[in-house]
């Protein structure tokens, strides 16, 4: 097998992107300057009261940056249309667009529905007005579904744990030494440290920030709304020590909290259950008080109701936090859970300490957002309104206050997932929870940091990978800000 | 205004003990002391040996007692071996019992004694410090003006050429972690791979002589990520501020755009960064963390990575007992100097 190289046979796009990213550059700097130097454009009133305005050089140099910039997504596009079609005849490059089919073919359809039906869709659909905001959902939704099929072996071309001997530190595109039946024959981004395949190592961390940052924001928002809402609606000593203990927490600095939580001796003590069987209850009380206040005044739809869903709710409380038989599990003593036949899944010890403790960094800030945006909306006249009409005040706050709170919070949830992920990566960076040889991308910058003045590849796919998801989610929650600002 | 700040440092005071305690319960757990007896004796003890290295030092007493004596209100642990000698942990090497003070705590100014360090943990705290003080000086210096800079120009004209390339700019610096920008910025200007070798990979030089080429890429790195954060604010503030009546009359009366800018909205905007500048710090702290790993600059963030790693006690306490303050007191120094700032909101 020969190596790869990075563009193969349509190495003759490289010259064309160079020129279309270039006049991009060059036409940002000329608009830049022109914006400070040239004179505003001028509108003339016409006599039938419609307005016209010069087509001067400004307009000249806008139409320059958009033609540049078609011009240079349609060389993307063409790389990777053209990689899927020749496969590794088009290098490195066609070799990966090809392995990413199935997530480009996810990613049209996504975006050929939402953009047909995106007047029906809420506020969902007005994101594919904002060009900002579909390139963030765009990159978002890649990693997404690059979990998602990477979980299920479409993507992955080699296997993200083994390793192979004579590809230790291999550049991208090494053909694999000694090749067996039904293997690929290539490490498309080179070998790492211990002469595992970087690419596949990639593709799989995107699956444990997919699966693990939307749930422990998720647990963060339920957290601070139920402890955010009374605090604002309520005020007097509940928001005072509620307030206090959430600043306790947010004084604290966030890896010294890392260092002190998520290390294998805490585990071992059996604190990290705990504070999940505490930080797991709220989603449940946020559950039932929802239901309760909505329709406790239709008991015959009520009941069943909270006895379906609190029962299902406390089943998965109950699996999650006990783990073969035992909730929590030490030397000393331990405490019975729900016996092994009734469990559904069992969280690692690793994991579990993780998810626990990036919740916990992460809901004071929640619980100050929306305990702020209670305050605000709590003078509002139809919360007045339904004091007036004599309902109770859970149903003031999860019915009347949360849903007109939701923009804000929509924005947010958007950001902290990001976070999380940077969190998360923070973790794997200092080799924190996560066991050494997962594939997750802080572990995997970690590692190739150490021979980074060597070999860049093994540290850069996955430092990308990061920034790249990253940033997706916060341009998706800035379009999503700009979209809802504009009710 | 002094009532104010008497009940903000109150609080301050109770947030401090509340964290420390915290720090000290968790580092006091059984396995953590299990393994700093481990770390300081050998990996190989046996069970009984452990327990009876902590009985010695005065490990295995209840935890609020062993706080007590940390803060210096209890008298302090002693323990008389076989041969007749005391040992304690106010009890310095070559001192004798009787010489010794029955207190030793934070209160009577002693800060303990460092496992990993071999030190007195106010020597080392104060040597780390120093050295990550001189980081954050010039993260500072190069953070600050650039992100006001970013925001103000930005700001004026919301929507225009400038905004729009800028704003794209500050959205992905907050969207770079400092591992992942430290790691590009590596491979990018000191690797042999690419060849540019601008800068040094480590910062461990700039520790005794710091020049441009090793101490640029540690402050660039930390820098970067808070820059993008206080740019976006300001740019909120500046449009905010460009939109008010006072800024239109202004214009109309003929006032130039530089002048406008300068002299009329330049002062109201820079009152929300300010705030924003102060809460920052906790997370720089965060950045310095992880910066020190990457570059092997032996500071502050270094020692809370050794010692955190090595339960070392002593040196957690008061390096969380450090980080606190520097939170707490600059949540203080932004509420008083918002209100000195704005004239507009007086605490009652």
């Amino acid at each position: 097998m020969e190596p790869l190289t990075w563009t193969g046979s349509i190495a003759f796009l490289n010259p064309l992107l160079a020129l279309a990213l270039g006049l991009v550059v060059l036409s940002i700097i000329v608009w830049m300057l022109a914006s400070v130097v040239l004179p505003e454009d001028q509108m003339t009133v016409n006599p039938d009261g419609t307005l016209t305005s010069s087509s001067g050089l400004r307009n000249l140099i806008q139409a320059a940056l958009r033609y540049s910039f078609l011009a240079s997504v349609a060389i993307s596009v063409a790389y990777i249309v053209l990689g899927v079609l020749m496969g590794t005849s088009a290098g490195i490059v066609g070799a990966i667009s090809q392995q990413f089919l199935p997530v480009w073919l996810s990613l049209i359809i996504l975006y050929a529905m939402s953009i047909a039906f995106k007047r029906k869709l809420g506020l969902y659909g007005k994101l594919f007005d904002s060009p900002i905001g579909m390139i963030g959902f765009g990159l978002v939704m890649f990693w997404v579904f690059t979990g998602i099929f990477g979980a299920m072996d479409l993507i992955v071309t080699q296997d993200p744990l083994a390793q192979i001997s004579g590809m230790k530190n291999k550049v991208p595109g090494t053909p694999v030494a000694n090749l067996e039946e039904g293997q690929y024959a290539w490490y498309l981004l080179g070998g790492d440290n211990l002469a595992r395949d970087v690419f596949s190592r990639m593709v799989k961390g995107a699956w444990i920030v997919v699966q693990i940052a939307p749930l422990a924001t998720m647990f963060a928002f339920m957290v601070g709304i139920t402890l955010g809402l009374p605090a604002g609606y309520y005020g007097g000593r509940l928001d005072t020590l509620l307030s206090f203990l959430a600043n306790l927490i947010l004084a604290f600095p966030v890896i010294l909290l890392f260092y002190l939580l998520v290390t294998p001796e805490i585990v071992a003590t059996g604190v990290p259950n705990y504070m999940a069987a505490i930080l797991f209850v709220f989603p449940i009380i946020f559950l039932g008080v929802l239901l309760n206040s909505r329709y406790y005044t239709r008991p015959n739809f009520r009941t069943p109701l909270l006895i379906g869903v609190l029962g299902v709710a406390l089943w998965l409380y109950l699996s999650l936090i006990s783990t073969g038989g035992y909730i929590i599990n030490t030397d000393s003593y331990r405490i019975w859970g729900l016996p092994t036949y009734l469990d559904l899944f069992d969280i690692p010890g690793g994991i579990l300490v993780v998810f626990v403790s990036v919740v916990f960094v992460n809901s004071p800030t929640v619980f100050r957002i929306v305990r702020g945006l209670a305050l605000d909306i709590k003078t509002r006249d139809y919360v007045a309104a339904a004091q007036t009409r004599g309902e109770g005040p859970w149903y003031i706050m999860l019915w009347e206050i949360l849903p007109n709170a939701r923009g804000p919070l929509i924005v947010d949830f958007c950001l902290r997932i990001g976070y999380t992920t940077i969190l998360l990566g923070t973790l794997g960076f200092f080799g924190l929870g996560l066991p050494p040889e997962s594939p997750d991308w802080g572990s995997t910058i970690n590692e190739g940091r150490k021979l980074l003045s060597i070999y860049l590849h093994p540290a850069l796919p996955p430092a990308l990978a990061l920034l790249s998801l990253v940033l997706g989610l916060n341009l998706l929650a800035d379009g999503l800000r700009e979209e809802s600002l504009k009710d | 205004m002094g009532l104010f700040i008497l009940k903000r440092v109150g609080i301050m005071l109770l947030t401090a003990l509340c964290l420390t305690f915290l720090v000290f319960f968790l580092t006091n757990l059984y396995p953590n002391l299990e393994k700093l007896a481990k770390t300081q004796g050998n990996f190989r003890m046996s069970d009984e040996q452990v327990e009876s290295y902590l009985e010695k030092n005065g490990y295995l007493q209840s935890t609020p007692i062993k706080y007590g004596e940390w803060l210096g209100v209890l008298p302090s642990y002693r323990h008389t071996n076989e041969d007749g000698t005391v040992q304690g942990r106010c009890i310095l090497p070559g001192a004798t019992a009787e010489e010794s003070p029955r207190f030793c705590g934070i209160l009577q100014g002693y800060w303990g004694y460092s496992t990993v360090f071999k030190e007195e943990v106010s020597t080392v705290v104060g040597t780390r410090l120093h050295l990550t003080g001189r980081l954050m000086l010039w993260v500072m210096l190069l953070m600050i003006p650039s992100a006001l800079i970013l925001g103000v120009l930005a700001g004026m004209k919301e929507g225009s050429a400038t905004d729009r390339t800028l704003s794209t700019f500050a959205i992905t610096t907050t969207a770079t972690p400092e591992y992942v920008s430290g790691v590009i910025f590596i491979a990018i200007f000191t690797s042999s791979a690419v060849g540019l070798k601008w800068f040094k990979g480590t910062a461990t030089q700039a520790m005794e002589n710091p020049t441009f080429e090793n101490f640029f890429l540690p402050v660039l790195t930390i820098a970067l990520y808070g820059m993008g954060y206080i740019a976006r604010m300001t740019r909120a503030s500046m449009t905010e501020v460009m939109t008010a009546q006072y800024i239109r009359t202004a214009r109309l009366k003929g006032v130039s755009f530089p002048n406008i800018v300068m002299k009329h909205a330049l002062r109201n905007a820079l009152i929300a960064p300010f705030t924003v500048i102060m809460l920052q710090f906790p997370w720089l702290l965060n950045g310095v963390v992880i910066v020190e790993t990457l570059f092997n600059y032996k500071g502050f963030g270094w020692a809370l990575v050794q010692a955190a790693g090595n339960n070392d006690i002593q040196l957690l306490l008061a390096i969380s007992v450090v980080s606190v303050f520097v939170v707490l007191v600059t949540q203080l120094i932004s509420d008083i100097g918002y209100v000195y700032l704005n004239p507009r909101i007086r605490i009652s």
